[in-house]
């Protein structure tokens, strides 16, 4: 139970199946677009989910993601388009001829019977024998630690032991594609780290598909293979979780994955291998070093990190990539500090700083004047 | 100011409670008095059980009423069962809300109007069709069924809207067929509704007067009616035993409904 496998290390193994060219997709929603009377709750997504991925759909409430996870468990028929699960068409096929199990936000137990015939109900239905039910049950529950409890009703267990009987319920069928609905979402802090690495294992172990349904952008940064944004009823972007993050599509993405600042500007110089932005928020030019498309005096944004900034009360050259400021605000969080910098034009920045010094005497403070600067590959510009 | 309120509101609803259930007690006790005579006290005595035990009309007429309550209790709950269904599942359509009144109007209706209804109903169907043949046991099961069968909708409906649905979803997608869904998982989560309503349909049967003697024929008094013929006459002791007995009758069948009510409310809280 103890051996977590290194995500990157599995993802390094070799060149991960979304990245081969000729790689058939496990999953395959093709325009789907379901309509709730006037509301268009999932408007026309398009997206192909492969063998042995932990794909996370991640978005705020009303985006659209449950929806799209229940027209894969065949709860919603989709307006329009249609949905393939191992090259077979899902339209018209009810939920219990799918091969697909969901683990459901609410965890959904049957009250009135026990784990062990929670956990059995699926595989009697497939007409199994009672001596494979119960090897399989037993098996099952003995992964998830929870053998002990086989004959308790759900009342009678704690919040982190209904979602190990949910979990092994939805597992035990072995089904193709697993849905997630908000795993996690019902657990404290402690308990959701265990979980991540714990389902992370399964999937390794047991590779069966997974798609996860999430508003937590950190529970999607660490469980997934890749990450499906949401937006609207939209997908507006489909990458893996570092691309996600350190290279956004659009406004959107860069400010709800995580914290960033925003300058909008105008394109004043377009170089073979660099780009100018003048904005109107800051003194010095922005000058981004790696290949965009953009015609002068094009309105753009650009993006940067708070851990990609430079702080210092030393000066430093901020012809370009760089500004003078006076610290705002201050928030010690233990591993790093968060500190807020107010510019000359009223803008205020965010800052990290890893704290890599246990002195507090040469620390950055409130009032200070620093001087901020960046990496030209630290920027991301955006068109939308 | 707090300890004054709270004695006010004890003597409030103890005055409530006398009210009540005074006059109820008041029989009980009369009903173990030895006196022939009903508002004489003459001392203990349990002779008027007996007596009541060796009364042939009031034995055969406490055995029609208990098999037509546990007939149209069971008739009701099943058709109550479908009516809660069709109430709680049904998509929104034009007139939803009037089919819920329509199922729910008995249960306001004043019973001298159901009972005439029943009764014009029944007599215009053996005109037409010669069916049903006179008025009997089977005129006031109809009748009974009819009405209880309201309140079992009215409970197993709002059964149905608190159970978490995705409880069903979850029974789906691990492979259940609608049938299996049905008897497997909706119908033991329902249960404690509809032996509720099935209880709640008994009792009523039981004490209903007005309806049943509209409906009925001659030959066929249920118990309440011999009651009410026998007190025109006056008030006997054995009335009062009769009564003692019926009311220990409905309230263990009213306490049963509540308890299984309580108890499942209460498991089912699991998935919130």
């Amino acid at each position: 139970m103890s051996a977590f496998p290194n995500p990157s290390a599995v993802q390094t193994k070799s060149v991960p199946t979304w990245r081969q060219q000729d790689a058939k997709p496990f999953v395959q929603i093709e325009q789907i677009t379901k309509q709730f009377g006037q509301f268009t709750a999932v408007n026309s997504v398009s997206l192909d989910i492969y063998r042995n991925e932990l794909f996370c759909l991640l978005g705020g409430s009303g985006s659209g993601k449950s929806t799209l996870l229940r027209m894969l468990a065949g709860f919603e028929e989709p307006t329009s388009g249609r949905i393939l699960i191992d090259g077979v068409d899902m339209t018209g096929i009810p939920p219990w001829e799918r091969p697909v199990n969901m683990m459901f936000q609410s965890y959904a137990l049957f009250p009135h019977l026990s784990v062990e015939a929670n956990v059995a109900f699926g595989l009697k239905r497939e007409g199994i024998k009672s001596p494979e039910v119960n090897k399989r049950v037993a098996e099952i529950l003995n992964m998830v630690q929870l053998g002990h409890l086989a004959k308790r009703k759900p009342h009678m267990l704690s919040g982190g032991q209904r979602q190990r009987v949910a979990l092994a319920r939805a597992l035990v069928k072995r089904p193709k594609l697993l849905l997630l609905d908000e795993p996690l979402g019902a657990l404290d802090k402690k308990l959701r780290e265990e979980t991540q690495f714990e389902l992370m294992r399964l999937q390794d172990e047991l590779g069966i598909t997974f798609v996860v349904v999430t508003h937590d952008q950190e529970e999607a940064m660490t469980l997934a293979t890749r990450i499906g944004v949401m937006n609207n009823g939209e997908i507006v972007q489909t990458a893996e979780p570092h691309e996600v993050y350190e290279y956004p599509k659009s406004r959107f993405v860069a400010e709800f994955i995580g914290n960033v600042n925003l300058f909008d500007g105008t394109v004043v110089e377009d170089e073979r291998d660099s780009v100018s932005i003048q904005s109107p928020d800051l003194d010095a030019l922005l000058q981004v070093d790696h290949g965009i498309s953009c015609a002068p005096n094009q309105e753009v944004s650009v993006a940067i990190r708070p851990e990609k900034i430079y702080i210092s009360r030393e000066p430093v050259d901020i012809e370009v990539n760089g500004a003078t400021g006076i610290i705002s605000d201050v928030a010690y969080m233990g591993s790093q500090s968060v500190f807020k910098v107010r510019l000359a034009s009223g803008k205020e920045l965010r800052i990290t700083q890893p704290n890599v010094s246990r002195e507090m005497g040469s620390r950055l403070t409130w009032e200070d004047k620093v001087y901020l600067s960046w990496d030209a590959d630290s920027c991301v510009v955006l068109m939308s | 100011m707090k300890q004054g309120n709270s004695l006010t509101l004890k003597f409030m609803s103890g005055a409530g409670f006398v009210f009540l259930y005074a006059p109820i007690i008041a029989m009980i006790v009369y009903s173990f008095n030895d006196s022939k005579l009903v508002t004489v006290w003459g001392g203990w005595s349990l002779k008027w059980y007996a007596e009541l035990f060796r009364n042939e009309q009031i034995m055969s007429a406490a055995w029609v009423s208990l098999k037509i309550a546990f007939i149209s209790a069971t008739l009701a709950s099943v058709l109550g069962t479908v009516a809660g269904f069709v109430l709680s599942r049904m998509r929104k359509f034009v007139g939803k809300a009037m089919l819920t009144g329509w199922v729910t109007a008995p249960l306001v209706m004043p019973e001298v109007i159901t009972g005439l209804s029943l009764l014009l109903l029944f007599v215009s169907l053996e005109n037409m069709f010669g069916w049903p043949a006179g008025r009997g046991v089977m005129t006031i099961v109809i009748a009974h069924t009819t009405f209880c069968l309201a309140y079992v909708a009215v409970v197993v409906q709002s059964r149905l809207a608190s159970l978490d649905e995705t409880l069903e979803e979850a029974a789906m997608d691990l492979g259940a067929k609608p049938a299996s869904l049905f008897f497997l998982i909706t119908l033991p989560l329902i249960a404690p509704a509809i032996i509720s309503g099935w209880l709640l349909s008994f009792t009523l049967s039981l004490d209903d007067l007005v309806i049943a003697s509209f409906v009925s024929g001659p030959g066929n008094s249920t118990l309440p009616m011999v009651i009410f013929s026998k007190v025109r006459l006056g008030v006997t002791p054995e009335v009062n035993a009769l009564a003692t007995l019926m009311i220990v009758a409905v309230s263990i069948a009213v306490i049963a409904a509540i308890v299984i009510l309580h108890r499942q409310s209460r498991y089912n809280d699991v998935n919130k």
